[in-house]
């Protein structure tokens, strides 16, 4: 009469279109939450999740209910000290005055707070890069530049003795083994049962000869199965190994920063967290990228993501350092024809007066013609320098593929950050 | 007689489930219980928060504003701040009841006793659910519903599809008809159907909203108020007689609506449908008890759950959140099978009718034929108020203090009793609002009425459901605060009446 149902493989998301509604039709309270949040947290934890806080009454559905006033019993349990006649004060906050059993006489003890509730990682980066599209990748990836990535695959007969599989090999050693002695070993079970059947007979003189020579066809068994090689060349085998066409947009990032003592420490947050923002984006955006991150004083030095963004390190500035091992590492390991290229530089804008024009000339010549786009963000708060000049002249000269633009303090990273990495018009380049 | 237990351990399996239930069912038998066939179905807790978001439906349509009830529950189960429930049941037939897989064995017996047991004889037995609801359909209902609603996001898009849902949910307490039984609803009917009652009712509407100039005669008769008599039903209303809605906005009215009727029992039932559950789900496990079927610890297990959900907190406690249905209904339950089997002297003069008589009897004849308000009424003995400890107080907005007007002695018993019905009438709690008329002739004004029931004035967010009406009807609309004496005493617009504008200026 009963069925039993096991519901439990049953799809779980059951209640995800609803969600993304629900989440689409706050879209704007949300984004400003994120914003927030972009420009509040810490580096380390930026990309996490994160919660939302709506307003209540933003979100609430209406439907006609009785308000506050008139006249209204309710019945309560639990009477301790109360007689008819017993007046006392109206609580504040309108809790028992409200409808005699109006459900919205809030259950859930919070009552009529704010609406919080949380995001998972990825629907926040989602809002964080809402609209935001690097430039011109779309070109290069359709191009069909194809990469090859070594898999196993099984095993084979020939191959490098460092590849040698020794489980399988020995386990084909005996296979082997055990095939091609089969005939002799039971040959020689049928001669012990023999001799055993014999020796019930003794003591028998013909029997006796004839242990004798069962023993001698046994030894000589014996030493045939000896002679077969316990190890041979065809049992060894190899890992197998197959190179594997994958298909990639690849694209690389470099991210230059100046850490020089002109950047103060509220200067170098803000750098931060544009980068970690172009950090986020690309590690978001596509599969295969390779980030190279280059920080500079007087010399400059690549460094990995951790020195990069955590290690303190101070003097003069010279920024065609930097330039000029970007432009190296460029000529070395990213030929422009398999690699999408971008190119990000924060600075204060400080420089030593001689090397400016040095920069635009390395620009000019060895870094602009092979980038798909370099963003320079200057974060001050006092007149443009030398560099910025010198920046502008390039700017002019390379529209499409040169962006400057200046922060002043943390809260317009993020506009900057979306002004210059927005949808570019697809014609574009 | 004692026999070996079912099971010892916590842990259940198929073979258990399917082991209590047959037992469970067989005792079941044996106390009377009628109910439609059960279909068990084990779940997740993700799922069981996915069942909670669409109201406890295995499907629905899509809405935000599920979305948002879903990211609520999720939000408060992993803060730890709720538990799931440890069951849904659906009135259906068969009656499909959820059961999570984190419960214990000891659990999952308590929710087939309660839900597949006590709930679905409820469902099956109560003239409510018999009246207003067919349990038969409504799986197919829903299915035709969100599949006909997707049809329509397709060819009309999402956000104006939400735009109707978003005007109909505001509306969806005066989508029901309360006092003419509705047609029974069957999925391949409607889909016949509904082809067809889009082109009628659109001829219809054109009809009625007809320009061509009628005689002269007519025109002198005295004005006459349409809808003849005040209609009840605003989204039944406007369903059929709004101007301007295009035939698919029209069916999407009439599923909430059929929706909102389908749920209109059970808001009507709550504290008996879960006494009933609470009341049988103890009496049955204490049958396999009895038996030998089940150990002490299972008993321990179940009626530390059983106490806690019963759990009555006082007024002033800091858990309190009004009268936990469960208490009142379980405690009403055993109260008269108390009365029957045991009356005292005070029992004899309150229920001279049951006093004495067979308890199984008497309470399946109380499921069957009254909802919460007549329940309440007729059954809540003196004893029961004493021990709840019940007291009314009186919240007049004339007077600065609030004031208890009876407790629970001699001479607030009846008066309690009265209360708490009164607590449980709908009619009360909602506000009541109707069709009183529409201006034919005219700018196709659409006028409603709230009828004021001791003085109680709509709440401030009223407007808000008015704009949704507003949507919907496409013309004026006016809502009139009635006093009982006919005077009106507060009136909204929307839009709102220039006049109105001018004087706010001022």
């Amino acid at each position: 009469m009963s069925y039993i149902i096991d519901r439990r493989q049953n799809s779980k998301k059951k209640s995800t279109v609803n969600r993304q509604r629900f989440l689409k039709r706050y879209k704007k309270h949300i984004k400003e939450a994120v914003e927030d949040a972009v420009n509040s947290r810490s580096i380390t934890n930026i990309d996490q999740g994160g919660s939302v806080t709506i307003p209540r009454r933003d979100i609430s559905e209406p439907i006609f209910h009785h308000g506050p006033g008139g006249k209204t019993k309710r019945v309560f349990p639990g009477n301790k000290e109360f007689v008819v006649g017993d007046e006392f004060q109206r609580p504040s906050g309108g809790g028992g005055g409200g409808g005699a059993g109006e459900g919205s006489a809030s259950n859930q003890g919070e009552g009529m707070d704010d609406f919080t509730f949380q995001i998972s990682q990825d629907e926040f980066l989602d809002f964080m890069f809402d609209g935001l599209e690097l430039p011109y990748l779309v070109k290069k990836q359709l191009k069909n530049t194809t990469q090859f990535e070594t898999r196993r695959a099984g095993f084979t007969n020939a191959g490098a003795p460092e590849k040698i599989h020794i489980v399988r090999s020995l386990r084909s050693a005996q296979a082997r083994r055990v095939a091609l002695t089969g005939k002799e070993r039971r040959e020689i079970r049928e001669l012990e049962q023999e001799i055993l059947t014999l020796e019930a007979r003794l003591p028998d003189e013909e029997a006796a000869q004839q242990i004798v020579c069962l023993r001698e066809r046994v030894e000589e068994l014996k030493a045939h199965i000896k002679r077969i090689p316990w190890i041979d060349d065809f049992d060894i085998k190899y890992n197998n190994t197959i190179r594997v066409p994958v298909p990639s947009s690849k694209a690389v990032m470099f991210c230059v920063m100046d850490v020089s003592g002109s950047m103060t420490q509220s200067i170098k947050d803000i750098a931060k967290r544009f980068f970690v923002l172009l950090y986020l984006f690309l590690k978001r955006n596509y599969k295969q990228i390779e980030v190279v991150f280059v920080r500079h004083h007087t010399h400059a030095k690549e460094v990995d993501e951790q020195e990069f963004f955590y290690s303190r390190e101070t003097g003069g500035t010279i920024v065609s350092s930097a330039l000029k091992l970007t432009a190296e590492i460029l000529e070395d390991r990213y030929p422009p024809g398999d690699w999408n290229i971008y190119v990000a530089q924060a600075s204060d804008g400080d420089n030593w007066d001689g090397d400016s024009n040095i920069c635009g000339d390395l620009l000019d010549a060895k870094i602009l013609p092979k980038v798909q786009y370099f963003s320079y963000v200057e974060i001050t708060t006092g007149p443009h320098q030398n560099l910025w000049m010198e920046y502008e002249k390039v700017h002019a000269k390379w529209e499409d593929a040169f962006a400057m633009h200046q922060i002043t303090d943390a809260s317009e990273i993020y506009p900057v950050f979306r002004k210059l990495f927005e949808k570019k018009t697809e014609g574009a380049a | 007689m004692k026999k070996e237990p079912i099971s010892t351990g916590a842990e259940w399996t198929f073979e258990l489930i399917e082991r209590y239930d047959r037992e469970i069912a067989r005792i079941a038998a044996g106390y009377g219980l009628d109910t439609y066939p059960n279909q068990i179905e084990i779940i997740t807790s993700e799922q069981m928060m996915d069942a909670y978001a669409s109201v406890g439906m295995p499907l629905n349509y899509n809405h935000w504003s599920f979305g948002k009830q879903f990211v609520e529950t999720e939000q408060n189960y992993k803060r730890g701040r709720m538990g799931l429930a440890y069951e849904i049941v659906i009135n259906s037939d068969p009656c499909i009841s959820y059961l999570m897989e984190e419960n214990t064995m000891t659990m999952q017996a308590l929710v087939i006793a309660h839900a597949c047991y006590g709930h679905n004889s409820f469902f099956k037995g109560n003239y409510l659910f018999r009246t207003w609801t067919d349990a038969t359909a409504i799986i197919d209902y829903l299915l035709f519903a969100k599949n006909y609603i997707r049809k329509c996001e397709e060819r009309y898009g999402v956000a104006e599809v939400e735009e109707i849902l978003d005007s109909c949910h505001a509306l969806m307490n005066y989508g029901v008809n309360r006092y003419q039984r509705p047609q029974p609803l069957t999925a391949a009917e409607e889909r016949e159907r509904q082809k067809a009652r889009e082109e009628y009712i659109q001829r219809h509407v054109n009809q009625l909203w007809n320009t061509i100039p009628q005689k002269e005669t007519e025109q002198k008769t005295t004005e006459q108020r349409f809808p003849a008599e005040p209609e009840e039903n605003i989204l039944y209303f406007v369903e059929k007689n709004a101007p301007l809605l295009e035939p698919w906005q029209r069916e999407i009215i009439r599923i909430v609506r059929k929706v909102s009727q389908y749920f209109y029992p059970q808001k009507q039932t709550q504290v008996m449908n879960e006494g009933w559950a609470c009341f049988w789900h103890y009496t049955l496990l204490h049958g396999l008890y009895d038996e030998g079927l089940v150990t002490d610890g299972f008993m321990m297990e179940f009626l530390h759950s059983h106490s806690s959900v019963v759990y009555q907190p006082p007024f002033d406690s800091p858990y309190f959140s009004g009268i936990n249905p469960y208490t009142l209904g379980y405690n009403m339950m055993q109260d008269i099978r108390r009365i029957c089997e045991n009356p005292t002297a005070e029992d004899r003069d309150w229920f001279p009718d049951i006093a004495g008589s067979d308890w199984n009897e008497t309470l399946h004849n109380a499921m069957r034929n009254y909802k919460d308000e007549s329940f309440i009424l007729q059954f809540l003995s003196p004893a029961l108020i004493r021990e709840l400890k019940l007291f009314t107080i009186l919240d007049d907005s004339e007077k600065p203090t609030l004031g208890v007007s009876s407790i629970h002695d001699e001479i607030g018993y009846q008066q309690i009793r009265e209360d708490l019905s009164a607590q449980y009438n709908l009619g009360n709690r909602e506000p009541n609002i109707q069709v009183y008329n529409v201006n034919v002739r005219g700018d196709r004004a659409l006028t409603l009425r709230h009828y004021v029931h001791n003085g109680q004035p709509l709440a401030e967010d009223s407007e808000e459901v008015l704009r949704h009406l507003h949507r919907l009807w496409g013309f004026d609309v006016h809502l009139e605060s009635v006093l009982p004496d006919g005077t009106v005493s507060n009136s909204m617009h929307c839009p709102p009446i220039q006049t109105d504008m001018i004087q706010a200026a001022i």
